[in-house]
């Protein structure tokens, strides 16, 4: 089984650009990740591309085809969609076919469009990550299924809208060095705590905003990036994936996310490490609560420890163990299908050193992305390792 | 839209006759299933809902979708009801009266924005 290396990475500036069409977006990032691995554009052989809800902005099915055109790129395509975790499975059948020895060079990516579309629009598409029957109808949108977790976890383990609001306060200050966020705003833990309730106890700033955006990665085979001497530093050690029932209702326990437990405990396996060699982590904040449990799933920290940690600086820029130094979903902004590998972007950037916040990790040799679909149903975890 | 399994199940509670799935090894479940989502046993029996169940968790939603337009703000719950959680709207208790362990029954109402049928959480009679 060969290695796969991260040889080019890719993203648009994240934010609210309403008129730019999907593939513009796509295009953008993969034309930028294409730049950046410096391979020749005959050497491609697969697209694995990630969107979330592209029928209900943009009433475009079948996207496959058009991202590979935008791309510029001559070559299959196909379209993953798994919720918020759509990129992140993509990325994961990318390191996929990459060691299966069924090619040597494919990209893959996500884009979303959301802004073109009212707020309360969005929050109907963004509902259909949920169970139908069971959940939209009685009135579960996004952030009201984070928030039943927020409240449960309060109760099962302790922990307060203040902590939470530490989150936001450590992510919005990751993006202020991230050219490519959403937000370079500074936030306080009393903006956070006064800004208006979207679901209790979830309030505005618990939220990640309404983003569009794309991102994309171009993985190679270890013997094509040797033959081709490309300067590849970051290699994919270790993908993991993992589900869960797809109703809250039907889980155990309302404040924990096994899915993402299976995904990285797999992720880990695969690796060879543990949690202990983990020295950077980007994780699927979409509310800050998301934040809590992944650090807890990720087995970064005991159930009931996670809640504390931004509060505590210890998952700060200058912590121990920085959790979202990208400004995380919550900062530096959230287009659905294109996050599980913004996330890739963004730690193959930190590991290399070319980020705006690599100085907070100038040793860190081993990263994980983790990546949630709906309340966690689905959870994708990738480990990142590079050469020092 | 007729959704079967599902639509004779939400009847069924507005009758007061609600009912759950269970398999062999008492996993509760609701339809429509052909499987046990938990042991993946294919032998279901219909077995009537609990009287009352628990609140687990709650939120007042604000921001609703379009789906709950003219209802925001509302209370979602996930209440236990014996070997099922059910998800449903609070209706008929104040705001400041839906706690962790409030005792409700579940029955049918309507959805103003829709008209369509969804599952309601009110205060369990005494
Ligand atoms: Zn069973």
């Amino acid at each position: 089984m060969t290695d796969v290396r991260i040889a080019g990475v890719g993203l648009t500036k994240f934010g609210s650009h309403p008129e730019r069409t999907g593939r513009d977006l796509f295009a953008e990032a993969a034309l930028a990740a294409r730049e950046d691995a410096g391979v020749s554009r005959d050497d491609y052989e697969e697209i694995f591309y990630g969107n979330f809800m592209g029928e209900l902005a943009e009433k475009q099915g079948h996207q496959g085809p058009v991202m590979a055109e935008a791309a510029g790129l001559d070559c299959p395509a196909t379209r993953y969609e798994q919720a918020c975790a759509s990129a992140g499975v993509a990325f994961r059948q990318a390191v996929a076919t990459i060691r299966s020895g069924a090619a040597d060079v494919v990209l893959a990516g996500g884009m979303e469009r959301m802004n073109n579309l009212g707020t309360a629009e969005v929050t109907q598409s963004l509902a259909i990550a949920a169970d139908e029957l069971f959940e939209v109808r009685a009135g579960v949108t996004f952030p009201g299924a984070y928030a039943l977790m927020a409240r449960a976890y309060f109760d099962a383990f302790g922990g307060d809208s203040e902590d939470l609001a530490h989150i936001a306060v450590k992510n919005h200050a990751n993006a202020m060095q991230n050219d490519y966020a959403q937000f370079h705003r500074e936030i306080t833990v009393e903006d956070a705590l006064e800004s208006p309730v979207v679901a209790d106890p979830l309030t505005l700033y618990d939220a990640c905003p309404i983003t569009d955006g794309a991102s994309a990665v171009v993985l190679v085979s270890d013997d094509y990036a040797e033959r081709h001497g490309l300067d590849a530093p970051v290699t994919v050690t270790g993908s993991g994936q993992g589900g869960d029932k797809a109703a809250l209702q039907d889980r155990p326990h309302l404040a924990r996310t096994p899915a993402a437990t299976k995904a990285a405990d797999a992720a880990y396996a695969d690796a060879g490490i543990a949690p202990d060699d983990v020295d950077v982590a980007e994780v699927h904040d979409c509310f800050t609560i998301a934040e809590v449990l992944a650090l807890e799933s990720l087995g970064l920290y005991d159930h009931g420890e996670g809640v504390g940690a931004a509060a505590r600086g210890e998952t700060t820029r200058d912590g121990d163990l920085p959790v979202n130094l990208s400004g995380g979903l919550k900062a530096k902004g959230h287009p659905v299908g294109a996050t599980g590998t913004a996330q890739i972007v963004e730690m193959t950037k930190l590991l290399r050193g070319d980020h705006g916040n690599s100085d907070a990790v100038p040793d860190a040799r081993v990263g994980v992305t983790h990546n949630a679909g709906g309340t966690v149903a689905s959870a994708v975890v990738h480990v990142l390792e590079v050469d020092r | 839209m007729t959704d079967t399994g599902y639509d004779e199940w939400l009847a069924a509670i507005a009758d007061g006759e609600g009912y759950y799935l269970a398999c062999p090894d008492g996993h509760g479940s609701l339809p429509p299933r052909r499987s046990c989502p938990h042991c993946g046993a294919a032998e279901l029996t219909a077995k009537p809902l609990p009287e009352t169940g628990e609140i687990l968790t709650f939120t007042e939603v604000h921001v609703p979708a379009p789906n709950f337009a003219d209802e925001a703000p509302y209370m979602t719950a996930i209440a236990s009801f014996g070997p099922v959680k059910l998800t449903g709207v609070v209706r008929d208790l104040p705001a400041d009266e839906v706690d962790l362990g409030t005792t409700v029954s579940v029955g049918v109402g309507e959805n103003a924005t829709t008209d369509e049928q969804l599952l309601v959480f009110r205060p369990a009679s005494e």
